[in-house]
């Protein structure tokens, strides 16, 4: 019995090896989503839109097998180990949420060479044999100060509220940022604190930065940082600047709330997070045999004035704004690519 | 007189049978592990852990406890993706210098007698910032040699399990063979007794720490060999992992009672028990949990058979 297993097991990776003429079905196929971090309500939004999706994808026999991990400490040395357990239980596509962008170079390589196909996303990996499903990050930050340039014609005082230091998505944003002050000279970067992504931590860093800035007119943020800004200079008793923000739901119905009692106008945006749904049909359609590119782009979510309230209803306390992709998405997705 | 197992043996025993019992409940859930590029995949990021967990056993040795040892690792990968890679003379410069800051760091802590914990946590933000200052970014390239050298593919046994043995045989001659060796123990014994007997205890602590600082490093260097680049976080749950690969291995938080083979298995079996929990599919919620119960399991089945073994002595 166990012996036939093995017999299978050897057979399974001896035909994973031989490379297929005929147009391959993924019926059999089974994907694993190696995910690094579930902390925050991205990463939970994340998960479930991808228990969402791939849920009725195995139903139907689309593919065999959808199966989510997460790493217990966010680091990438666990990573790296996660993946190459992953070969090990004879995945055929890993889909990656990276903790770092070359850390993993290693485990991903050894899974190339095993021949499993590996996408990356949000988190991309730089080793050239993975495919990566990047966001314009720097565009993020470009967009912000735009939108504030619009808002503010003469300029003024900015705050910039930054994410977890050393990590690449807040080095891509704040990039962006710089670039978008130095197009607009008008504006200065007055302070500048990691907000780590989280209202709490936001919230006690710009209180502790407050009192040391002048009058400030707008922060830009990363996400997941804008209700704990407002929270902070609310209390200081000063005005409120142009806040941007990132799509979380409490940071809309702050937003929301401002609205209906004073008018007050900004902009929200985000990468959504589902995202690792779009990753999951990119990997079905390269294991279907589709040409994919190695680099594609998704674009971020914006959320307006106008679609404040939608964005609202569709979003679950303590959520995140999101969409789910569909194969025909993906497909558009690659089309758009080639 | 009848013992069965020395103590010494006894030390080494459990931690040993551990991992053999670990290492067939993974051979029976994932029986694709029981190859040459298995045993490679689910060993290979244990060998800059276990040399880790040598550093940390060095430092516990003396009697101290390293905090800073998941950035010191960190610190070393990020000049071995960059310096080391890019001008070999100045990043050996660097690493030395290190080494240097190492052995210093064990005089002021024996002159001023200041707790190692605070010296060393401390440090960790200092390693820490200079990561960062040397790869702000993620990013780098491994030194072509580390690359072959991690990646080699020996005969009879893969890589992971030779690089294994080699480290555990080389540091048990250092620790357990050399007179430096017997007189570190000797200061974590006995300092006073080791003082008498005419040793410069602050000699002994200065090599303990530099020869650590030399292990730690030598854990960057093969850790960016296996991921090709570097990262000023990498490596930064080292700390905690060396500390638990050293008890676990059968050493102890003071008396020089440590066990160099002993560590080398430590490391590879908290290794195993995180690819076991995956292959059983725990939840990511319960799985820092349920490592902590092996480990509790693990040191309580050793304190029952040093219990027994001090029995025996007694009688």
């Amino acid at each position: 019995m166990k012996f036939t297993q093995m017999l299978l097991a050897s057979a399974a990776i001896a035909a994973a090896a031989i490379p297929t003429a005929t147009f391959a079905q993924t019926e059999d196929a089974r994907i694993a989503l190696s995910n690094n971090y579930a902390g925050n309500s991205w990463r939970q939004a994340m998960l479930t839109s991808w228990e969402t999706v791939t849920a009725p994808a195995v139903d139907e026999g689309i593919v065999a097998a959808a199966d989510a991990f997460t790493t217990a400490e966010n680091q990438a040395t666990e990573q790296a180990a996660q993946i190459q357990n992953l070969i090990l239980q004879g995945y055929d596509a890993i889909v990656v949420n990276a903790a770092s962008p070359t850390a993993l170079n290693g485990a991903v390589r050894e899974a190339c060479d095993a021949g499993v196909t590996v996408v990356s996303f949000d988190g991309v990996v730089t080793e050239p044999c993975a495919w990566r499903i990047a966001v314009d990050f720097q565009q993020m930050g470009r967009d912000q100060v735009a939108y504030l340039a619009q808002r503010l014609p003469d300029g003024g005082n900015l705050l910039e509220i930054r994410g977890l230091a050393g990590v690449f998505v807040d080095d891509e944003i704040h990039a962006g940022i710089t670039a978008g002050v130095e197009a607009n000279s008008q504006f200065d970067v007055v302070g500048s604190v990691n907000g780590d992504w989280a209202q709490d931590v936001a919230q006690r860093a710009v209180a502790g930065l407050l009192p040391s800035l002048p009058e400030i007119d707008g922060v830009v943020t990363q996400g997941g940082d804008g209700y704990g800004a407002a929270q902070a200079i609310e209390a200081a008793g000063r005005d409120i600047p142009i806040i941007i923000m990132g799509n979380r739901q409490d940071e809309m119905a702050w937003w929301r709330d401002q609205r209906d009692a004073n008018g007050y106008e900004t902009i929200s945006l985000s990468i959504a997070p589902g995202v690792s749904t779009l990753a999951f049909w990119v990997a079905q359609q390269i294991l279907a045999g589709e040409e994919v590119p190695q680099d594609l782009v998704v674009p971020f979510l914006t959320v307006t004035q106008d679609t404040l309230d939608e964005a609202l209803e569709t979003t679950p306390e303590g959520g995140v704004a999101n969409v789910e992709y569909s194969l025909e998405d993906a497909q558009a997705v690659i089309a758009a690519a080639q | 007189m009848r013992r069965l197992v020395s103590a010494d043996a006894l030390r080494v025993l459990v931690p040993a049978m551990s991992l053999a019992v670990l290492l067939g409940a993974v051979f029976y859930l994932q029986p694709r592990t029981m190859s040459y590029t298995g045993l490679n995949l689910l060993f290979n990021l244990a060998v800059p852990i276990a040399l880790a967990t040598l550093a940390q056993m060095l430092i516990m040795a003396v009697n101290d406890l390293d905090l800073s040892m998941g950035a010191f690792v960190s610190f070393a990968a990020c000049v071995t993706a960059t310096f080391l890679q890019s001008a070999p003379l100045l990043g050996l410069l660097i690493l030395a210098a290190a080494v240097a800051v190492y052995a210093g760091l064990g005089v002021i802590i024996h002159l001023r007698n200041l707790p190692a914990i605070v010296v060393t946590l401390g440090m960790s933000f200092v390693w820490s910032g200079l990561a960062v200052l040397i790869l702000p970014s993620p990013g780098g390239a491994a030194p072509e040699w580390i690359r072959a050298i991690m990646t080699v593919r020996p005969p009879f046994a893969p890589m992971a399990i030779v690089a294994s043995v080699l480290i555990a045989v080389i540091a048990h001659l250092i620790v357990m063979r050399s007179s430096l060796g017997v007189v570190l123990r000797g200061v974590g014994g006995n300092r006073r007794s080791v003082e008498r007997a005419g040793w410069s205890v602050v000699r002994v602590r200065a090599m303990t720490y530099a020869l650590a600082a030399v292990f730690a490093i030598l854990a960057g260097i093969s850790l960016v060999g296996l991921t090709t680049a570097a990262d000023a976080n990498i490596a930064m749950r080292y700390t905690l992992l060396s500390i638990a690969g050293v008890i676990l291995g059968g050493g102890e938080f003071v008396g020089g009672r440590v066990s160099p083979i002993g560590a080398v298995i430590g490391a590879l079996t908290l290794t195993l028990a995180a690819s076991f929990l995956s292959f059983l599919r725990i939840s990511p919620d319960w799985q820092i949990g349920a490592q902590g119960a092996i480990l509790i399991l693990v040191l309580a089945i050793r304190l029952v058979l040093n219990r027994r073994e001090n029995k025996e002595k007694r009688a």
